[in-house]
């Protein structure tokens, strides 16, 4: 029974510190022969809202995906709430990698709204928003359905429950995409560049919602986004990426405002030249 | 040739081609449009145990001739009525292809569908009936419908293990009275009737599903 465990490293006795919500811990992902991240550890505390910025290509989108279990880690491994996640503990206390029945339990306290919004086209607006509560949580439909429509006032569509989603524009698509993942209570909330693929007078209806779930909320955010303003405004902490390495990190003010590395200011020009 | 033969055929061959070949094309694209999903949806199993099996049944089903498959079928299932032998098979045969039209129906489904039911928890039994199936489901309608229509022009094929389809009750009412060409003329006209309109309401609904 005394299997080696995929990963000399991936000891369950290494145990994460508790104020910890999310932590890497010398986590390695690679595509083929590129490597996205390397020997990557951070951590996120509970309640704590962290934006990741960097180069297209520098890994932060791949954080957001393993944690959403739409990627598996190559080594390394990745704990939520004190809890292996990317593996699970045999009964000798070793970790081996997660089956499906150990991710879907601990995918439950994760959200996520996407850069292409993917609300289901099939269902219309309100019942994007219930679909998940009602078969996934099993609440009773007069319930999910009453919460779903107090989101969607939340998010300023209130009137358009009954809509399907090809007759929103982008931006409204988002804000319900983002309805969509609060219906679920994550516990942690992915936004993986959710202002991208938006026209720019959309863009900020939908980043004002995210600044009332942040002030609202005490969701644990991880952010990825170019919106440089956005991240200062709502972000607790600011980590910088380049070729799948943390390269800097702090708070907002002092990496956008006194940014010590030169790559994070040479990233921080070219975005700002962006505009 | 006695072109009245037509007329006279007629009464016994439309019978024919309402009880058996209609009835045959309709069951049979029922049973293959079922079959057809399943094979597609076991086709995108996790596990190569379910994928392999299913490749190599669906592919030499396509490989084979249908009329070697309907005389294996009626040698195994001799017992069974030769409708029932020869409609199961014509379900099985075209069941094959139509699973080739909703891989490219799921496929066509954007990954974001997927990754938004994983996001949301939603089982993948669930994610593949609210979700993936009622989309894949308008991309494929025009394809099933075309392999339906391939299908009623099989169905003579029934005819080899006995079934008395329309061009087979043709035939035999061809030899009993030595007309031939009235009698198959009539019956490839019968299958015009049918079958281009068919085809012509599904390039209307092609279009209005917008491929």
């Amino acid at each position: 029974m005394a299997t080696e465990p995929a990963n000399p490293e991936a000891d369950a006795s290494a145990t994460a510190p508790s104020a910890a919500c999310i932590k890497f811990d010398q986590v390695v992902k690679r595509f083929g022969s590129n490597t996205v991240l390397d020997h990557l550890d951070f951590s996120v505390d509970r309640g704590e809202r962290v934006t990741l910025i960097g180069p297209s290509g520098s890994g932060k989108t791949t954080i957001l995906r393993l944690l959403m279990t739409l990627e598996k880690v190559n080594d390394g491994v990745i704990w939520v709430d004190d809890e292996p996640f990317s593996h699970m503990r045999t009964p000798g206390g070793q970790l081996r990698p997660a089956n499906e029945k150990h991710l879907s339990a601990i995918r439950r306290k994760i959200g996520m709204v996407f850069q292409q919004f993917n609300l289901f086209p099939n269902m219309r607006v309100l019942q994007n928003i219930t679909e998940a509560p009602i078969h996934v949580l099993g609440q009773d439909r007069a319930k999910a359905e009453a919460r779903a429509r107090e989101l969607l006032e939340m998010v300023g569509l209130g009137d358009r429950a009954d809509a399907h989603p090809s007759q929103l524009s982008g931006g409204q698509q988002q804000r319900v995409a983002i309805a969509r993942a609060l219906a679920m209570d994550p516990e942690i909330l992915l936004l993986d560049e959710v202002t991208s693929a938006l026209d720019p007078e959309l863009v900020a209806d939908v980043l004002n919602v995210l600044r009332d779930v942040a002030r609202e909320t005490d969701i644990t955010m991880l952010i990825v986004t170019h919106e440089m303003q956005f991240a200062r405004d709502v972000s607790h902490r600011v980590l910088m990426f380049d070729h799948g390495r943390i390269v800097e990190s702090g708070p907002p003010d002092q990496i956008f405002g006194n940014p010590t590395e030169e790559r994070t200011q040479r990233f921080l020009r070219a975005v700002l030249e962006e505009r | 040739m006695n072109w009245s033969a037509m007329g006279d055929a007629f009464p016994s061959v439309i019978a024919a081609f309402f009880k058996v070949t209609l009835v045959s094309t309709v069951v049979g694209t029922a049973v293959a449009a079922a079959l057809g999903l399943v094979w597609a949806i076991l086709g995108r199993s996790r596990t190569r145990w379910v994928t392999v099996p299913v490749k190599v049944v669906v592919e030499f089903i396509r490989s084979t001739p249908l009329m070697i498959q309907l005389f294996a079928l009626w040698v195994l299932l001799g017992s069974l009525p030769t409708e029932v032998i020869g409609i199961a098979m014509l379900g099985i045969h075209f069941s094959t292809y139509m699973s080739e039209v909703y891989r490219a129906g799921i496929d066509a489904v954007p990954r974001g569908q997927w990754e938004a039911a994983t996001a949301l928890s939603l089982p993948r039994s669930h994610t593949w009936r609210a979700v993936i199936l009622p989309q894949a489901v308008r991309n494929v309608l025009p394809g099933l419908g075309n392999y339906a229509i391939a299908m009623f022009k099989y169905t003579p094929f029934l005819s080899v293990i006995g079934v008395g389809e329309m061009v087979r009750t043709a035939q035999d009412y061809g030899s009993n009275h030595f007309e031939y060409p009235p009698v198959f003329t009539l019956c490839g006209l019968i299958f015009l009737a049918a079958s281009y309109p068919t085809s012509l309401a599904m390039r209307k609904l092609e279009k209005r599903l917008g491929h």
